[in-house]
């Protein structure tokens, strides 16, 4: 589903992303782990068409198609979606309001009818159970005075509603409480099918306990440095990054 | 070549002529205030941009040009149903209609006038209730710096006089739809309002500016409003001139103590726009709110210039203007708060807030806060920039079109001051016209 060849990005001159290979087929679970200003957010928003990062080198095919030419609607369209690590605030407009206009643009971009009022209600109703979310929440404005476990659990609701194909999580687990995090991650698993695929960023291993995953990736200055199952994880927290970092350099510099 | 002088000069002439047509009336304490009132005109002559109060404001489009004052009503080619669409879809309320400047009884609907409640045409309260014109008329809305107002006191004929008698509460809101209509000539419409809430009192009046004629024209309006203690009234202003009219606009409210007025002027048309709001918290213990937004597009110019005058202690004032600039339009906000000695504990608060969405829009925002007490709480702030880009990529990746994402954080920015009108008709109406504008394009964010 998701092919990213060499990938090379940078924000005002300085390099985050140093050459990313990645590759994520349906169904599964990736999950880019790496010490902070390793390029796990940045490769989570070059790849939703953030225009603040320039993408200087590489390639990524999102099933088929050039990805980084695509306005970052258009991915929203075809399926992808970013679950934000900083929640932007929307005073104005109100939850229900933007989650409808969304709904409705990428199912009509699917060349599906739009829903009213009372069908979006009905479909919303039983998203909103599983992600903890209060009625009056969705007459409120986007993420207004939200708290931070309101504002990650609104990301998964807003998920959960838009039923993407690639979802990209960024580090949907920072400033959660543990029962903050079950909810969220609990939301994220129901959502698990054959057909999405799911790519958590996260630097710490604890969300990967709730959300298993079928790969694990080691990104260290913008490269990825190690692969390897869900077991990499457990060793990651118990020996931390500085060995991966060291494995990655005797490969590089022969002896 | 027409000059201010040649220009001042007309009206002079016009006034005098003016003045051979009323009949016997000139004798009258009305008449010596008339008088009085052309005389400050011809003395201060209209402002240049050399004043400070007019500095980004260049009113050569207007005193370079000879308006006729429309001195009579002339409604025989205006039906119902072009007065229908102002009507904000079938408000219930009392509407007063007047074609440039003059009350048309047959285009109102008084009947749902509740006991306790006076309302009718100025000219009509003239003739009788000369006691409360005496007492109140012109006893507000000071013209000694404002030529504006002094040309509309000098032909001050007709316009809406409303009288709530103490303790009443009128439920339903009172309309009052200006229309500016073609007319042979270029006109001026002087329409002059008087608002008197006893104490007690609370009503709601709603001032639909309309300008349906084509050709360039003046809408110089004076509404003075006077609140008796604890009196509650709220005022909106809707002015949607032509795109070739020109309006002047003076709001002039005096508060006795504990009483609260709320005011919120909406511009939406004209050429060139300038609302004059002062309110006068005269006594301790009252409160004033003024909201107001612009939205403006082409080569408009929309100038708000306002003043909240804490003569006394413990008064409260709230102010929120804000502007939608595109185009090559120019916003004018000027806010005065003046704390007089003695006017301790004063909480004012003022905010500006500027959405440009074209690089050709520009604002000049300039708050004034003049205080001469020393227990007061006293805060400003403006701010005039572009859609937050953050924004507009959250709502893009959610499948938002950059148009659509652009047009939904304008709509919210206005959208903050028309969720405070309480009249719920005119709410709906603004909305609509809001939403129409954005779709339109009129209302474009460009990069």
């Amino acid at each position: 589903m998701l092919k990213i060849i060499n990938l090379h990005a940078g924000i005002n001159g300085t390099n985050i992303l140093n050459g990313v290979n990645l590759n994520v087929r349906a169904g599964e679970v990736h999950a880019i782990m790496g010490p902070n200003g390793s390029g796990k957010s940045t490769l989570a928003q070059v790849l939703a068409g953030r225009e603040t990062y320039e993408v200087t080198e590489g390639k990524a095919l999102y099933e088929g198609q050039d990805l980084l030419s695509m306005d970052p609607e258009d991915r929203a369209r075809e399926g992808i979606f970013l679950a934000f690590q900083y929640p932007i605030e929307i005073p104005g407009v109100s939850n229900t309001y933007f989650l409808k206009a969304a709904l409705n643009a990428i199912r009509k971009h699917k060349g599906l009818e739009p829903l009213d009022a009372v069908e979006f209600l009905a479909l919303v109703k039983e998203k909103m159970k599983v992600l903890q979310i209060d009625q009056s929440l969705l007459n409120r404005p986007v993420n207004e005075g939200f708290s931070g476990g309101e504002k990650k659990r609104n990301e998964i609701f807003q998920m959960a509603v838009l039923d993407p194909k690639l979802a990209l999580l960024d580090e949907t687990d920072s400033g959660l409480d543990i029962d903050a995090l079950r909810i969220v991650a609990d939301g994220v698993n129901r959502l698990r099918s054959k057909e999405n695929a799911i790519v958590v960023v996260t630097h710490y291993q604890r969300l990967l306990n709730y959300i298993v995953p079928d790969y694990v990736h080691v990104l260290i200055d913008g490269r990825i440095a190690k692969s390897g199952g869900k077991e990499l994880a457990l060793e990651l927290e118990d020996r931390g990054y500085d060995w991966v970092a060291e494995e990655a350099q005797k490969v590089q510099t022969p002896v | 070549m027409v000059t201010y002088k040649d220009t001042v000069d007309w009206y002079l002439s016009a006034f005098e002529g003016f003045e051979n047509g009323l009949n016997g009336q000139t004798g009258s304490e009305l008449h010596r205030v008339r008088r009085r009132a052309i005389e400050r005109f011809v003395e201060i002559g209209f402002p240049t941009t050399r004043e400070e109060e007019w500095r980004f404001t260049n009113v050569a489009p207007i005193a370079e040009q000879q308006f006729t004052p429309v001195l009579t009503l002339s409604d025989d080619s205006i039906g119902h149903s072009v007065i229908e669409p102002f009507t904000l879809a079938g408000l219930k309320c009392v509407r007063l209609v007047f074609i440039n400047g003059h009350f048309s009884k047959r285009l109102s609907s008084l009947s749902a006038a509740p006991k306790g409640l006076k309302v009718g045409s100025l000219a009509g309260a003239i003739r009788t209730d000369p006691d409360l014109i005496g007492r109140h008329l012109a006893h507000y809305a000071d013209y000694t710096d404002n030529a504006f107002a002094a040309l509309n006191t000098a032909f001050m004929l007709d316009g809406a006089f409303v009288y709530v008698r103490g303790g009443k509460d009128v439920e339903l809101p009172i309309h009052l739809i200006f229309i500016s209509s073609d007319h042979d000539n270029r006109f001026v419409s002087h329409p002059r309002n008087l608002v008197i809430a006893e104490e007690s009192a609370r009503v709601s009046i709603v001032e639909s500016y309309v300008g349906l004629a084509a050709n360039e024209y003046l809408t110089n309006a004076v509404t003075e409003i006077v609140l008796g203690e604890k009196a509650v009234v709220e005022h909106d202003q809707l002015q949607i001139e032509g795109p070739s009219g020109y309006h002047i606009g003076t709001l002039h409210v005096v508060q006795q103590r504990k009483s609260i007025f709320t005011s919120n002027s909406i511009s939406l048309g004209g050429a060139l726009v300038r609302n004059n709001v002062k309110t006068v918290l005269a006594a301790e213990d009252s409160e004033c709110t003024l909201n107001g937004l612009s939205l403006a597009t082409s080569e408009q110019l929309i100038d708000n210039h306002t003043t909240i005058d804490h003569t006394k202690p413990g008064c409260r004032s709230h102010e929120l203007y804000k502007a939608v600039l595109d185009g090559k339009s120019r916003g004018v906000f000027n806010g005065r708060i003046y704390v007089r000695k003695g006017a301790q504990k004063t909480d004012a608060k003022q905010t500006n807030k500027t959405l440009l969405l074209s690089p050709d829009a520009t604002m000049d925002s300039k708050p004034q806060l003049e205080i001469f007490a020393d227990d007061v709480k006293c805060t400003h702030g403006a701010a005039i920039g572009q859609l937050d880009e953050e924004q507009v990529f959250y709502l893009r990746s959610r499948g938002l079109g950059e148009d659509e994402a652009r047009d939904i954080l304008t709509y919210a920015f206005a959208s903050d001051i028309i969720n405070r009108i309480h009249v719920e008709a005119l709410r709906k109406e603004l909305d609509r016209v809001l939403l129409k504008r954005l779709q339109e394009g009129r209302l474009k964010a460009r990069e």
